[in-house]
């Protein structure tokens, strides 16, 4: 039996789409004019639905790219092949056309502004949504606080927001990481994480710094198995997991 | 009045008799933590009831193993959308494990080795609904998915069979847990849809 609703909080709002553009090959940033949206924080996400004409309907949760910014939610989708939901938004769905949309979700993978301390991502691949959206309110955000990205691609084709993040003011510092292949002039090594990029690009865990990693299960796990290891502690590091696992 | 999407049928991979509404079927097995897989050594490993009253009973990994063991196979729903049927596990039932239990209580905290929290109606973990989880697909439970042990209660969404499982906490009122306190529902009746607070 459904409760009555409380508040109208995460009801399900009328969302248009006003602006979409390809990120990447496969991922496409879409904007949206949300009917009376709340507001989020940085690293929140939302629900969409999509109701075909005999009622059927499928349900799948973005993460939002784009601090709170009046009625506005920005999310990156990747097109997953053969997917659901995700091909209908980035190659069917057109500006002006209207969704359902519901959120913000979650309060755990948030970045706090007024947390002074410093803060560690770490991306892999598409897990850079929720990671830039902090970003983006750090830009944005009146305090300095210290900020480096660590981002893993498995090649430059796959980098999103890549003007946006040559562009970053001091005291936000980004390193990549190609798994499968550099660009051109590239001088640092290929291949995956390691736990000396962490020493080199991250930070000390006498910091404390504030750890979010976001990315595909293997990357997530990997990247976090290294700062336990490294001496972070375990509730100053928030992951968030996409994908099949490599050992189900 | 929910918006029709022009040109939307839908690949509709679900079983409309066994997939919860908006719920789609995966067959992998994907996983979800709030943090850093805890590594659980099974040498260390307890697991414990605390009644309202605060009486204990305890278990050690031996002694949990030695108890009746069942082979439950069971359909999942995890609150990010994806469903999974026919999942194959070996454990112990709550039942086993609160025959001895004296208590009125009417909830459950369950407590992870993480710290992680997650609040159940106790109702949901008896009269065969609910195990202490070790086996997953005749293997060990990996850590990523809860190993050693886990809870596993299938009728409620995934969040609520906490992970690495250390302690339960019976309660005369209802309190949120971890992901609740985060806006996620208090009872998550997949059937019902009850993914956050106030659906």
């Amino acid at each position: 039996m459904a409760r009555t609703e409380v508040s109208g909080r995460l009801k399900w709002r009328v969302a248009t789409l006003t602006d979409k553009r390809a990120e990447t090959s496969t991922a496409t940033t879409l904007t949206f004019e949300v009917d009376e949206w709340p507001g989020h924080k940085p690293g929140q996400h939302v629900d969409l639905r999509l109701t075909a004409e005999d009622g059927y309907s499928a349900q799948r949760s973005y993460s939002m790219a784009t601090p709170a910014d009046g009625n506005k939610v920005v999310l990156t989708i990747q097109t997953v092949n053969d997917g659901e939901v995700s091909p209908y938004l980035t190659e069917m769905l057109e500006v002006g056309d209207r969704i359902e949309l519901r959120g913000p979700i979650g309060g755990w993978f948030v970045w706090d502004a007024s947390n002074p301390a410093p803060v560690l991502l770490l991306a892999g691949g598409s897990g850079i949504v929720p990671l830039m959206a902090m970003v983006r309110a750090r830009v944005r955000g009146e305090r300095r606080t210290p900020f480096r990205l660590i981002y893993s691609i498995r090649s430059s084709e796959e980098l999103m927001y890549g003007s946006e993040l040559r562009m970053l003011p001091g005291g936000i510092d980004v390193s990549y990481r190609y798994t499968r292949r550099a660009p051109d002039g590239y001088r640092g090594r290929v291949g995956r994480l390691t736990p000396r990029d962490l020493v080199e690009d991250g930070w000390p865990a006498d910091f404390a710094p504030a750890c979010f990693v976001c990315g595909p299960t293997g990357f997530v796990e990997a990247a976090a198995d290294m700062l336990v290891a490294d001496g972070h502690l375990p509730p100053r590091i928030k992951t968030e997991r996409f994908g099949p696992t490599g050992t189900a | 009045m929910a918006i029709v999407s022009k040109g939307f049928t839908g690949k509709r991979r679900g079983n409309e008799s066994r997939t919860p509404p908006g719920q789609y079927l995966t067959d992998d097995f994907p996983v979800l933590s709030a943090g850093p897989t805890p590594q659980v050594h099974t040498e260390r490993w307890q697991f414990s009831i605390v009644t309202e009253m605060g009486d204990k009973r305890q278990w050690n990994w031996n002694e949990m193993l030695a108890l009746p063991a069942e082979k439950p196979t069971v359909d999942i729903h995890c609150v990010t959308k994806w469903s999974k049927l026919d999942t194959t596990w070996r454990g112990v039932s709550l039942d086993t494990l609160l025959s001895d239990v004296d208590t009125t209580a009417t909830h459950v905290m369950a407590h992870g080795f993480d710290g992680y929290t997650t609040n159940l109606p106790l109702d949901e973990l008896r009269q065969g609904k609910a195990w202490l989880a070790y086996e997953f697909d005749g293997k060990p439970l990996h850590p990523e998915h809860g190993g050693p042990a886990r809870l596993l209660v299938p009728n409620l969404y995934f969040w609520k069979s906490a992970k690495w499982v250390e302690k339960l906490t019976l309660l005369v009122r209802d309190e949120p847990g971890f992901w609740e306190r985060n806006g996620y529902h208090d009872y998550g009746d997949p059937w019902q849809e009850q993914r956050y607070q106030g659906d």
